[in-house]
């Protein structure tokens, strides 16, 4: 039998690599290439808008796996290398260089970008956003220029990025201001009494947060001098940074079309609409049995679809069914989130509200759907274990400070722990 | 620099050259060992990490932090008194020899 096309992988980021990498553990023996858009080998992307802007370090530090490791599993990577179009007849690839690559199978972890601020002025220069390396390092630079020029930092949008960079902007010695058009901080996500309680952090470490903006303009002359919102104030600024959610990177998908809404369509398998071509990451939604489309930007997201994607491409069925969590760091406390809390009727807390070191467990119906934990890390993991396992205690047990949480896991047998 | 031998869940063994401060879960990410996930990059948030100390190296280390203890409570694979996340684990001179092997699973 003549030798097979490579399956290609579009998008060296956390999905693209982990699909390479099950690829091979699930035994795959065929080429295989890894075909990445920028110019640094596969990182990761949340120490970004953490510690990184803080100290920005060798790109070794944020490396996903070593050339070493690629080598090892004979993963071809192909960097710098910008795909223009499927050719889902040809079975083949298009290169923006004009090359054509014909794939046997095909993976799409095209990622997403940040969201522009659709606003004049937002093309002004220090008007930052942050999905790269390269960005990363910009806004730490623009930070500390205003810092030293005693200028402020504004940030536009109030959910994870815009405030891990405020805690960053603090910790640097600059003045900070954030923007958001809700009525409270990280809305879409947590309950009020979460929002409320970062509130109280940012506001005690100096941050001005300002609720129900809407930004009309940005002003400037070559530099954006200041932010415009519909109230008709004026916040000046030293640079903006734009932190107002991403968008999914379905281009190619579509144009070639495949199924997309806001995402590259793909089940529980992550099987998209074509059965040569499967997709993982933060450029998929994923229809769920209730009809509701789902959007997950997280690390555990990339991995599990991507565990899932690889075994599609081997015709196997892994459906990515664990509880989702994600994490967030701002200054001391340590946000960890499981489940999915929409629809919540009851929110119970435990811990300690004014510190803040606590967990708001979200319970539908009196059953626990999610639980994010401030500073409490045993509560966190203990609820993923419970919502993997399909367990919940009452709320009335999570309001009982003397009720153990672990009472419940405790016959639960490592054997059987996951299924997936 | 420290040697550190680390054991696959399939039993496959590599022995690797770490730079002193470097964690034990960069090194084995950087060489592509298998039966770690490090989902979290090191920042003790997820638990996907976890290994096994081999004797007699446990008493050795410096012992977990409050967030390493609490995270190991209900790590994926079953939790064992040698149990530590490997990214919390710093190679060092003192710690050359140091062997650790890898869970069947991690999430």
């Amino acid at each position: 039998m003549a030798s097979q096309a490579p399956i290609l992988i579009v998008g060296a980021g956390q999905a693209g690599v982990q699909i390479a990498e099950s690829l091979r553990q699930e035994g795959y023996g065929d080429e295989l290439l890894l075909i990445g858009n920028e110019s640094h080998p596969p990182y990761q992307r949340p120490p970004l808008s953490k510690k990184w802007l803080l100290e920005p370090g060798a790109y070794s530090a944020l490396a996903l796996r070593g050339a070493e490791a690629l080598q090892r599993r004979r993963i071809t990577l192909r960097l710098d290398s910008e795909v223009s179009a499927i050719d889902r007849a040809a079975s083949q690839l298009q290169l923006a260089t004009g090359e054509r690559l014909d794939y046997s199978k095909l993976a799409l972890a095209t990622g997403a970008s940040a969201r522009a601020l659709p606003v004049p002025g937002a093309g002004l220069g220090e008007v930052l956003s942050l999905r790269s390396i390269g960005d990363s390092a910009a806004i730490s630079a623009a930070i500390r220029r205003c810092a030293a020029a005693a200028r402020p930092v504004v940030v536009i949008g109030g959910g994870f990025i815009g405030l891990e960079v405020a805690a960053a902007a603090r910790k640097l010695g600059a003045a900070v201001t954030v923007l958001e058009g809700l009525p409270r901080l990280m809305s879409r996500v947590t309950a009020p009494i979460v929002s409320d309680a970062f509130e109280r952090v940012h506001r005690a470490h100096g941050v001005e947060l300002v609720f129900g903006a809407q930004v009309t303009q940005l002003l400037g002359a070559g530099d954006v001098e200041a932010v415009c919102t519909t109230d008709g104030r004026e916040y000046p600024a030293g640079c903006v940074i734009v932190g107002i959610g991403v968008v999914p990177d379905d281009r190619l998908a579509m144009a070639a079309g495949l199924a997309c809404d806001r995402g590259i369509l793909v089940d529980d398998c992550a099987r998209t609409s074509d059965a040569s071509i499967v997709a993982a990451g933060d450029c998929t939604a994923r229809r769920l049995a209730d009809g509701r489309l789902l959007r997950l930007e997280s690390v555990q997201n990339a991995v599990e679809q991507a565990k899932s994607a690889a075994a599609a491409l081997l015709g196997r069925e892994r459906p990515f069914v664990a509880a989702p969590w994600f994490w967030s760091d701002q200054y001391d406390i340590k946000l960890q989130m499981v489940g999915l809390s929409h629809g919540y009727d009851q929110v119970v807390t435990r811990g300690d509200l004014d510190k803040p070191a606590f967990s708001a467990f979200y319970f539908r119906a009196g059953r626990l759907i999610a639980v994010d934990s401030l500073s409490r890390v045993q509560d966190h993991m203990q609820s993923k274990r419970l919502l993997d396992h399909g367990l919940s205690p009452t709320p009335e047990q999570v309001a009982d400070p003397q009720f153990e949480l672990q009472s419940l896991l405790k016959d639960l047998k490592v054997a059987t722990a996951g299924g997936a | 620099m420290p040697r550190v031998r680390y054991i696959e869940p399939g039993g496959r063994e590599h022995t690797l050259e770490l730079n002193a401060g470097s964690s034990l879960m960069r090194g084995a990410v950087d060489a592509g060992i298998d039966g770690i996930e490090a989902q979290c990059g090191g920042n003790c948030a997820c638990a996907t990490c976890h290994c096994y100390v081999q004797p007699p190296w446990l008493d050795k280390l410096p012992p977990p932090s409050d967030d390493e203890r609490l995270m190991l409570s209900n790590v994926a694979a079953e939790r064992r008194p040698n149990s530590r996340l490997s990214c919390q684990l710093i190679a060092s001179p003192a710690l050359d020899g140091l062997t650790v092997q890898f869970p069947e699973r991690q999430s």
